[in-house]
């Protein structure tokens, strides 16, 4: 079982950030296929919002395939959702610690560790809004 | 079907209009957030919801029917928690809750005693000597054990301490979940809203200003910034709630008609509360 946390100051959505926080914890191993999410009614006990909202990520959940509704049960990890075996995991987590030890030691600073990784994992695209 | 229509509906106090030409749909299942400062006609729409005065103009129907000459039917299908939460200061809470059995037909023992019980609600103490955030749960219990289609609330959490303020909306949102009731709640606390509601009205001096489900609300309104400039243009097709100019720099906040491309503005995400306070602010330059 996860617990969500709502960090309202970020501007994301409250219900993108069920959906994220489930879908970090499927890629991390913390959800396996077959648990169990938080029902509406606890998520909603626990964070004081809308029960709509807790649904709205629940049914986007489950048009991923990441999770499924079973009727009068609860919402519970699909089977064969993306789920790496924990060891695996834990063995890119302590390379990921090694590299970053280096980079320390290479004289970079925290935000220029976190670009340079978020640059690596999706490169920017030029976007213009306005 | 709405839980709640009114349809130019008014209410005059002598020669002054507390709400005037009202026009707004609650959607059934919905939770609903009424906004505005004080005087802004909230609490009149709330009582007039549940026929404890009379319109002066228009109608309001309540699941469907009349507040007053369907009293006997709307009135038990209604929960309603008034502003401060007034109970008799010298009852105990097990005497307020029996009185709530008295006189509620459809009251529902089981949900008043789970409630009691959860939230550790001292059944022999005297109202007056409970904390502000007990009172109010009391009062939310006896709204909650009618087992109500809709539920008002009138500024509930406007004297509470934050942590009060966040267990009464748990309790909300909990009887949300498990019945699908539809909930209005007036609120001069907008950041409460955001993640209780679903649906947003906006009332300044009589007049509601916006209405709407949140989520289109917020995908709507946007500000502008630019090099100093007259909104004209960007007037021509989106409406501009409120303008602010420096020297150098405007900033327009706007409810865009579609989406806003023009090269000479940056455009900005707005997050509830700026929206409101763009409303209520443009109210009082107007009067």
């Amino acid at each position: 079982m996860i617990q969500f946390r709502l960090d309202t100051r970020s501007g994301v959505p409250t219900y993108l950030q069920l959906v994220q926080q489930v879908r970090q914890a499927v890629r991390l191993g913390i959800l396996q296929p077959g648990d169990q999410l938080p029902t509406v009614k606890e998520v909603v006990g626990d964070l004081a919002i809308n029960p709509n909202t807790v649904l709205k990520a629940y049914r986007e959940l489950d048009r991923e395939g990441l999770v499924e509704g079973r009727r009068g049960l609860g919402t519970f990890v699909a089977e064969g959702s993306p789920t790496p075996p924990p060891d695996g995991v834990k063995e890119l987590r302590t390379s990921l610690g090694r590299w970053v030890a280096k980079a320390r030691a290479a004289g970079l600073d925290d935000d220029a560790i976190h670009t340079l990784f978020a640059d690596t994992v999706s490169p920017p695209s030029v976007s213009r809004v306005a | 079907m709405s839980a709640l229509e009114t349809e130019s509906l008014g209410k005059r106090y002598g020669s002054k209009w507390a709400l005037r030409e009202c026009a707004i749909e609650i959607p059934s299942g919905s939770v609903t957030a009424l906004v505005g400062p004080n005087g802004a006609g909230k609490t009149t729409l709330l009582q007039l919801a549940v026929g404890l005065v009379r319109p002066s103009a228009g109608s309001v129907r309540v699941l469907g029917r009349s507040p007053r000459a369907d009293a006997s039917d709307v009135l038990p299908r209604v929960g309603f928690v008034a502003q401060d939460h007034p109970l008799h200061r010298g009852f105990t809470v097990a005497e307020t809750l029996k009185l709530g059995r008295k006189l509620n037909p459809s009251w529902d023992e089981t949900v008043a005693r789970e409630r009691v019980e959860r939230l550790r609600l001292p059944l022999r103490q005297k109202i007056a000597k409970l904390s502000g955030g007990q009172q109010a749960q009391v009062a939310l219990t006896l709204a909650l054990a009618k087992r109500p289609e809709l539920l008002l609330l009138d500024e509930p959490v406007a004297s509470l301490d934050p942590l009060a303020r966040r267990e009464f909306l748990q309790s909300v949102m909990e009887a949300v979940a498990e019945t699908g009731m539809t909930v209005l709640l007036s609120s001069h606390i907008v950041a409460d809203l955001q993640r209780v509601c679903d649906h947003l009205v906006i009332l300044s001096h009589g007049h509601t200003q916006l209405v709407g489900p949140i989520e289109e609300i917020l995908s709507s309104h946007r500000v502008l910034t630019g090099p100093r400039a007259d909104p004209e243009t960007v007037a021509r097709l989106h409406q501009v709630i409120r303008e602010s100019h420096t020297e150098r720099q405007s900033n327009l906040l706007v409810k865009a008609n579609g989406h806003v491309y023009d090269a000479d503005w940056q455009l900005h995400e707005v997050d509830l509360e700026e929206i409101v306070l763009g409303y209520l602010g443009r109210e009082a330059v107007l009067s």
